[in-house]
């Protein structure tokens, strides 16, 4: 390939996933999928109106229904232990307070789980859901995000705590901006949009005694799970099982233990029985969280010679009545970009909805959107290129923590990334491009996210017959985790993978945190790295023992083990099998549990991943229909683990970004406070026929500060800036600026 | 309540199947499920059935003749019953998956007779009589269907939710000679969705199985 010089070559063939059989063969068991005698079934039935209370809920002709076992609201509710007790009247809970199922009589958002039906079939429960009868007094709601901006404030969570992030900031000379040579400001907003896993989140609850719980449920977290059942139901911890082995996707939907995971969990203890219950794809819009409408104001300011002097970034979201969620949308501006002159706000509104939640990229694909869309205005304004924009104010150490990068390759991203996408073809005046009677333009974006290391404990053993079993609680919600850990542990102990076995999504495994915030690899994979090491050294230490042994003379650093063989150095022929020292100890298993985390290195660098992506988009000049047709995108996210699934991983946040970009948005009806777009027909994620062939190039350079595999987080950067790329290049191509995403038809005709 | 254990079928299964003339019947027990006036009683008298023409059955349980994967079932379900609930909440055969229920995901889509079809849409009392290919019936024992085998070598999913779904299309789209160019694939897979964005990767595989010139 003439370009092959251009990019790291993959160093070895990827390993294929390890559940790729189970995938492709249907075996791969979900959470709803769990076969039990007995199951009973159940229908949530939630709130037809915004805000008020309910008045009556008459639930005779539904109890009456063949085959219903009950019929559960908060009238007579069994009850979650941990909830304090009701006032009578009713009073609505303070800002700060999760969302409790089925306590009082009060509506909060449409949507709002107000009863469950459990049957003995789907179809009984279905059918007699539609014969409750529910009477609501209802109360004037407020979900008009932009109607209400001006309410907006500070977190009173952020108001008590003077360490926030999210508290104002201002760094450098206020005055920079006004006085700036070139200025430049603009809004952005970002409407809801819902995460939509394909699996829809569901559940089975088991009381397995009294006091003790197992439920098969969907989330991106066993341990987190487990903790907050536990606490909500009083329970030892040890006495609530979460199983969750195969994950049907959720980005961000899973973090959090959501209402109706509970309101299963109460539905089984009632009718005694193992219960399941499938939100359908309407309840996935209010059940589960979404990314929170958003609205963005930048304001930049400039040398003539394209040196940023200040920056300016306020952000408002959107949140519940009940809680508050923040998420990063500001908190990139401030580390992006080499400029001495930076402020942030960010402000909350309270609406009568439900709780936003982390969508992928939280916050940042968010912020990013803003900023990367300011700077390619920025460029026009200067009449410069957009990615000679971002070179001139790269950012060489962090502004903000005025600390050095752990790692940061992100001028090799813009050099890969450019070169392959062929950017110096890009014509500088918009409209400029045009193939077959399309509008052809180019774009593109910067991407960085956080660095999350969490604990995380993996246990590695190594049974007689040379098969290798590791645990940890952590989870796969679609990234391929048991395969890069499958992979770090081959070659750690020597072993082919197939000889490997990987366990997750199980809370009495060892502890490890969720799935979220790209945090498993940089934190699961260096339990893995370390337990395996420790098994080792613990096997060639039993090994050296063996009388007469040839390891008992050689060096550590030169043993070289393959198959499971171990060969004392390179050029050795003779070798020790593990399986000979298990057996010659007389061991049936030889295991190790470690504990890894993050060190002083936190307080001395500042990690981050960075990437890029250049976009290509086609518009039609008659129906403002924009097609995405071809993307390139660069990570430098440290050492690459599988290069088959990272890709796949970068793939899917580059989709996942051209549906924000493109088409994603949640459209509430504010006379009643809910959404119209409640399905796939309407709420429009991208197919098939939306999507182009996506080129996916890494620097693959560990990280050495980091960890010790070396290896950052892909998950979140994958998405980060994407819908900024594909705007930019809306705008070259037309010559319009579309401030407010999605970016459909109306906008550009 | 009713009891939801299968009923004692007093008729012998035979293991032929009835002729696809279920629709007229099907039509008038759906007249009764929607609650008209019809009690059990003379339903079952309306719906006497014809001793080749089935399903029968009452408003509660109709009974019919399906053969899933190559094996010959007789079942007796609730008529409200969709094809996708029996395969996943009766039949265990949870390879098939509910993405949205309506129709609009293709997590759903099986094989019925030959046809891709979205199981979701169709209740099952319809499909008397019919071949239902699912999934776990697309491999030949130990060995993959090609389609299998090249969705793994391209990485053609993630979380692996809408995957039978995709590989179910992906096998008839083949078949149905819309497989010739990538644009061409990317318009017939359409009604699959990903929301894990293995679009690229799925096209990838279809064009190997189909340029592999394997019999998919
Ligand atoms: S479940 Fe049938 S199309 Fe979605
Ligand atoms: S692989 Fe997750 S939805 Fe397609």
């Amino acid at each position: 390939m003439a370009n092959a010089h251009l990019r790291p070559a993959e160093p070895e063939p990827s390993l294929n996933r390890v559940d790729g059989r189970l995938k492709v063969t249907g075996a791969a068991t979900y959470s709803a999928e769990y076969p039990f005698d007995n199951l009973a079934h159940a229908v949530l039935i939630t709130s037809t109106i915004a805000k008020g209370r309910i008045a009556n809920i008459n639930a005779k002709p539904a109890e009456a229904a063949p085959g219903v076992l009950a019929v559960i609201s908060h009238k007579n509710t069994p009850g979650v232990p941990a909830y304090p007790p009701v006032k009578q009247p009713a009073e609505r809970a303070p800002i700060g307070t999760a969302f409790r199922v089925f306590y009082d009589e009060l509506i909060y958002f449409s949507g709002q789980p107000v009863a469950m039906v459990v049957a003995q079939t789907l179809e009984q429960a279905q059918h007699a859901a539609s014969l409750v009868e529910i009477d609501y007094q209802t109360e004037t709601h407020q979900t008009d995000f932009v109607a209400n901006r001006s309410t907006a404030a500070i977190a009173v969570n952020v108001q008590r705590n003077k360490t926030s992030p999210f508290q104002d900031y201002d760094r450098g000379d206020p005055d920079a901006l006004p006085s700036a040579e070139v200025k430049l400001e603009a809004t952005y907003t970002i409407p809801t949009q819902h995460h939509q896993p394909l699996e829809p989140h569901a559940i089975i609850a088991v009381w397995e005694a009294d006091d003790k719980l197992t439920v098969y449920d969907k989330n991106q977290g066993v341990k987190s799970a487990q903790g907050n059942l536990a606490q909500a139901f009083k329970l030892p911890r040890e006495q609530v099982k979460v199983n969750a082995q195969f994950i049907g996707g959720a980005f961000g939907s899973g973090i959090r233990v959501w209402p109706h995971t509970v309101a299963a969990v109460l539905a089984a203890k009632q009718v005694k029985r193992p219960v399941k219950l499938v939100l359908g794809r309407e309840l996935m819009f209010t059940s589960v969280g979404y990314r929170p409408f958003t609205v963005q104001k930048i304001a930049m300011g400039a040398t003539k010679t394209g040196i940023l002097t200040a920056i300016t970034h306020e952000g408002t979201g959107q949140t519940s009545a009940y809680e508050e969620h923040l998420e990063r949308t500001i908190l990139a501006t401030r580390a992006m970009y080499a400029c001495l002159n930076v402020s942030t706000r960010y402000r909350l509104l309270n609406l009568d909805v439900n709780t936003p939640t982390w969508m992928r990229g939280p916050g940042d694909a968010t912020g990013m959107f803003a900023l990367e869309s300011a700077l390619d205005e920025l460029a026009f304004a200067l009449q410069l290129d957009p990615l000679e924009l971002r070179l001139r104010n790269h950012a060489d150490a962090d502004p903000e923590r005025n600390l050095p990068w752990s790692a940061k390759s992100l001028k090799e991203c813009y050099r890969i990334g450019a070169e392959e996408f062929g950017w110096k073809n890009r014509k500088p005046e918009p409209r400029s491009m045009q193939a077959d009677g399309l509008l052809v333009g180019y774009g593109m974006a910067s991407s960085l996210y956080g660095f999350h290391r969490h604990p995380s404990k993996a246990k590695a053993v190594m049974q007689a017959d040379g098969s290798v079993v590791i645990q940890s609680a952590t989870m796969d919600i679609g990234p391929g985790t048991g395969t890069a850990m499958t992979q770090i542990a081959a070659r750690i102990l020597g072993v082919s993978p197939k000889k490997i076995r990987f366990d997750l999504g199980d809370s009495s495994l060892p502890d490890a945190p969720g799935q979220n915030g790209s945090a498993t690899i940089p934190s699961v994979g260096s339990a893995v790295h370390d337990a395996c090491k420790a098994l080792k050294n613990k096997l060639l230490i039993l090994g050296a023992s063996m009388p007469g042994s040839i390891l008992s003379s050689a060096w550590p650093d030169e043993i070289v083990i393959k198959n499971g063989r171990i060969y004392p150095n390179a050029e050795s022929r003779s070798s020790v099998l593990y399986t000979d020292i298990l057996k010659y100890h007389k061991l049936p298993q030889v295991e190790m549990t470690e504990e890894s985390k993050s060190g002083p290195e936190r307080d001395q660098y500042s990690m981050y991943s960075f990437g890029c992506h250049f976009v290509e988009v086609h518009v039609s000049p008659v129906t403002g229909e924009v097609r995405v047709k071809r993307v390139v995108t660069c990570a430098d996210v440290g050492k690459i683990i599988n290069y088959k699934t990272a890709r796949s991983q970068s793939i899917g946040g580059v989709v996942g970004g051209i549906g924000m970009a493109l088409m994603e948005e949640s459209v509430m009806d504010h006379r009643y406070g809910r959404y119209v777009t409640s399905d796939f027909a309407s709420y429009h994620i991208p197919v098939h026929a939306d999507i182009p062939q996506i080129e996916v190039f890494f620097v693959d350079q560990p990280d050495v500060h980091v960890n010790p595999i070396g290896a950052k987080g892909l998950g979140e950067i994958a998405i980060v800036g994407v819908a900024a790329a594909v705007a930019n290049a809306v705008f070259h191509a037309t010559g319009k600026r579309v401030r407010e995403l999605p970016i459909t038809v109306d906008k550009l005709v | 309540m009713t009891d939801e254990k299968p009923d004692d079928l007093t008729q012998p299964d035979d293991g032929t199947f009835f002729e696809q003339s279920d629709r007229r019947l099907f039509l008038k027990q759906s007249l009764a499920v929607a609650g008209l006036t019809l009690s059990p009683l003379s339903f079952l008298k309306t719906a006497e059935p014809d001793a080749d023409e089935a399903p029968f059955g009452n408003a509660e349980k109709v009974s019919f003749n399906l053969s899933i994967n190559g094996k010959k079932h007789r079942l007796s379900t609730d008529p409200r019953t969709t094809l996708l609930d029996l395969l996943r909440e009766q039949l265990g055969l949870t390879g098939t998956k509910k993405g949205c229920d309506f129709g609009q995901c293709g997590a759903c889509t099986v094989h019925v007779d030959g046809q891709r079809v979205l199981a979701c849409l169709s209740f099952a009392v319809m499909q008397n009589g019919r071949k239902i290919t699912t999934i776990e019936g697309l491999a030949k024992g130990d060995r993959l269907h090609p389609m299998q085998e090249a969705f793994i070598k391209h990485d053609g999913f993630q979380c692996g939710y809408c995957t039978p779904g995709q590989l179910m299309s992906a096998v008839s789209c083949v078949r149905e000679g819309r497989a010739n160019s990538e644009a061409d694939i990317q318009e017939y897979m359409s009604g699959n969705l990903c929301r894990c964005g293995a679009y690229p990767n799925i096209v990838k595989a279809i064009l190997d199985v189909k340029t592999g010139g394997q019999n998919a």
